[in-house]
């Protein structure tokens, strides 16, 4: 069938063997990767700031969006105002403010924070919820990409994913808007 | 089929809106220019992608079977489509068994070649293009201009008349921040109520059967996680053998396409949620037949980040409408020819042969050179249009003489220095449309150079 024909003319039309390349890892150049990450982070238009324990984590959520209505965490140290297990459909999903979730890695270089489907609680609540919030380690945060592929392992669950700012777009005469189809802000806690 | 010379004549006809596109344009190129250069192994980087890739490419066959095997393991529905039609049956077969009757969809170049939107659609099905710039097309009934802003030939009045008619937006509004809210909120309904959702594929990886999906808005996400059926289409070419290949064509990708250091989201499938289904259409469609042509098999090395055309001349001044194919600029110049040589023999043509497209190609696809190379091709075919075809004869007839070649060059200098305008600048000299002829000098080098060396 169509596999077949397509394998059939790759064998026939491909090039002779060539080695695959092993990348070289490239260290990273910053002296503080946190600052780096955070600067990162500001530069793609979300915000980094720092909460020292889990009573500040949630009083930081508290100053950021006082106006909020639904917060929404699959996080245990986070205390939500509705519970995910009650939001079933997507379109009650759909009238969360703010999601708080985990990530597992910062990226310095760009400001990427690596996060899962165990992380979130529903793989659309990141994409789906008005405002964003990350709770991140600052001591899992690596230089570079390669770096970052190094410790991860992408097929550990069935939807994994970095995040590197809130939903953006320059779609309309190239001037940037915030806020296009996912969260329109993103925020960064971080928290050892 | 109009000529690429004649819709770009078309196009410069305005010349503010002209010099408006290639601003905008630039703008973006200098937006790559300082996110690359703020990496110092860049140069590293491109060489790797581009010898990740042609390790790929001739392992094609074994990666594919890998990637399949590792897909089906993971829970996924893999299909094989050797054609367009094939991939248009595939997809509404899909779409059938569920009794899917509204899509969203994510931006992909694949199912624009395929025309899938048009074969849906005819089918009875609600196709929904979720990507801001795309919506804007869909709505205007156009196809894109750019593989990367696919909206970027509008202008916001325009989007505002657009949005005023299709979405009730307020009449004169044209601010991006109002219109693309307005699109938010009916983008939003449409993923609520979406029964499936189609995706193009950046990245497909063999060593663990999942594909990459990078966008800065979120749609992809949003259609993905929200549809109860999740189909990802890819062309053959997107395989990477490892997941830390990753690690190379992310820093390539954004900062090559936007200048950003990082598209926002950088999403791996790998198994569908619970209660859904995936699928991974996998497609040739005449890339295996390019895979076959040494001379030009680099090409399939393209990761579509649309640097060729945000630096071309010709792209930048002419629109990526001019060039009458899913995929402008010179990265399409040099796929369409293979595709009908008759039909696109005038693109390999809209070049200045500059080689800026080369050079900031992150897999370093040698653009130019290919462009130069079909040129030859469709001359040799018997391609070029009569006028070039005369003229090209008689150069070489000039050329090949010395004593015609002394001549030529006299009458031309005479010709420059004495003969009334109406004679130099009439329709029949290309060279003297919107530009002046150089003046004549007084000698030609040969007979310089001698009286130089004495």
């Amino acid at each position: 069938m169509s596999k077949d024909k397509i394998l059939a003319a790759i064998r026939k039309n491909k090039p002779t063997e060539v080695p695959l390349p092993e990348p070289p890892s490239f260290p990273g150049r910053e002296s503080s990767p946190v600052e780096a990450f955070a600067s990162m982070v500001e530069a793609g238009g979300g915000k980094a700031v720092r909460a020292a324990g889990p009573e500040e984590l949630n009083t930081t959520i508290k100053r950021l969006f006082p106006k909020a209505e639904k917060v929404a965490s699959p996080l245990p140290e986070v205390r939500p105002t509705i519970e995910l297990d009650h939001l079933s459909s997507p379109a009650e999903l759909e009238t969360i403010d703010v999601a708080v979730i985990r990530g597992q890695l910062g990226v310095a270089e760009n400001g990427a924070i690596w996060t899962t489907e165990e992380d979130c609680g529903h793989r659309v609540l990141p994409f789906i919820t008005q405002h964003l919030v990350i709770v991140l380690n600052p001591g899992k945060i690596v230089d570079n990409m390669h770096q970052a592929y190094e410790h991860i392992q992408i097929d550990a669950t069935g939807f994994g994913l970095f995040i590197a700012g809130p939903s953006k777009t320059a779609d309309i005469e190239q001037s940037l808007v915030i806020g296009a189809q996912g969260a329109r802000s993103m925020t960064v806690i971080l928290k050892e | 089929m109009k000529e690429h010379a004649q819709k770009a004549a078309e196009f410069i006809r305005n010349e503010s809106r002209a010099d408006w596109h290639d601003e905008a344009l630039w703008f973006v190129r200098a937006k790559r220019d300082k996110a690359s250069h703020s990496i110092p192994e860049w140069e590293q980087l491109r060489e790797l992608a581009s010898r990740i890739k042609d390790n790929v490419l001739a392992g094609l066959d074994g990666y594919l079977e890998q990637f399949e095997a590792n897909a089906l393991r993971n829970g996924v529905h893999v299909h094989w489509a050797a054609d367009a039609e094939d991939h248009n049956r595939i997809v509404y077969g899909i779409l059938q068994k569920h009794g899917v009757e509204r899509i969203v969809k994510s931006k992909s170049m694949l199912t624009e070649e395929c025309r899938l939107n048009e074969y849906l659609i005819e089918n009875g099905i609600e196709v929904v293009d979720t990507d801001l710039g795309e919506r804007i097309i869909q709505l205007k009934e156009e196809p894109p201009s750019h593989i990367v802003m696919p909206a970027i030939h509008l202008k916001k009045e325009e989007v505002g008349e657009l949005f005023h008619q299709k979405l009730h937006t307020e009449k004169g509004a044209t601010g991006p921040q109002y219109l693309a809210e307005a699109a938010r909120q009916h983008l939003r309904q449409k993923f609520l109520s979406a029964q499936a959702a189609i995706t193009g594929v950046n990245f497909a990886i063999a060593e663990t059967g999942g594909v990459v999906v990078c966008t800065n808005e979120g749609n992809a996400d949003m259609g993905v996680h929200l549809a109860p059926v999740q189909i990802h289409c890819m062309g053959i070419e997107k395989i990477l053998p490892k997941a830390e290949h990753l690690g190379v064509f992310t820093r390539l990708l954004a900062r090559s396409a936007t200048g950003q250091p990082i598209t926002i989201y950088t999403s791996h499938y790998h198994r569908p949620r619970e209660g859904g289904e995936m699928h991974i259409v996998i497609v040739d469609n005449g890339r295996t037949t390019q895979l076959g042509r040494a001379d030009f098999r680099n090409s399939l090395k393209c990761i579509r980040c649309g640097a060729c055309m945000n630096t071309c001349p010709i792209y930048r001044r002419s629109g990526g409408h001019s060039y009458g194919y899913t995929i402008p600029g010179p990265i399409g110049s040099i796929l369409t020819p293979g595709i009908d040589l008759k039909k696109y023999s005038g693109l390999p043509f809209a070049s200045t042969l500059c080689g800026s497209c080369s050079d900031v190609c992150p897999v370093k696809i040698n653009i130019h050179e290919q462009l130069y190379r079909w040129r030859q091709i469709i001359a040799e075919q018997g391609h070029l249009p009569p006028a070039k075809r005369q003229s090209m004869k008689w150069a070489a007839r000039v050329l090949a003489r010395p004593v015609w070649y002394n001549l030529a060059g006299k009458m031309a200098r005479w010709a420059l220095k004495w003969l009334p305008r109406p004679l130099l600048y009439n329709r029949f000299n290309e060279w003297g449309k919107d530009r002046e002829l150089p003046e004549p000098p007084k000698q030609s080098f040969k007979e310089w150079y001698p009286r130089k060396q004495a």
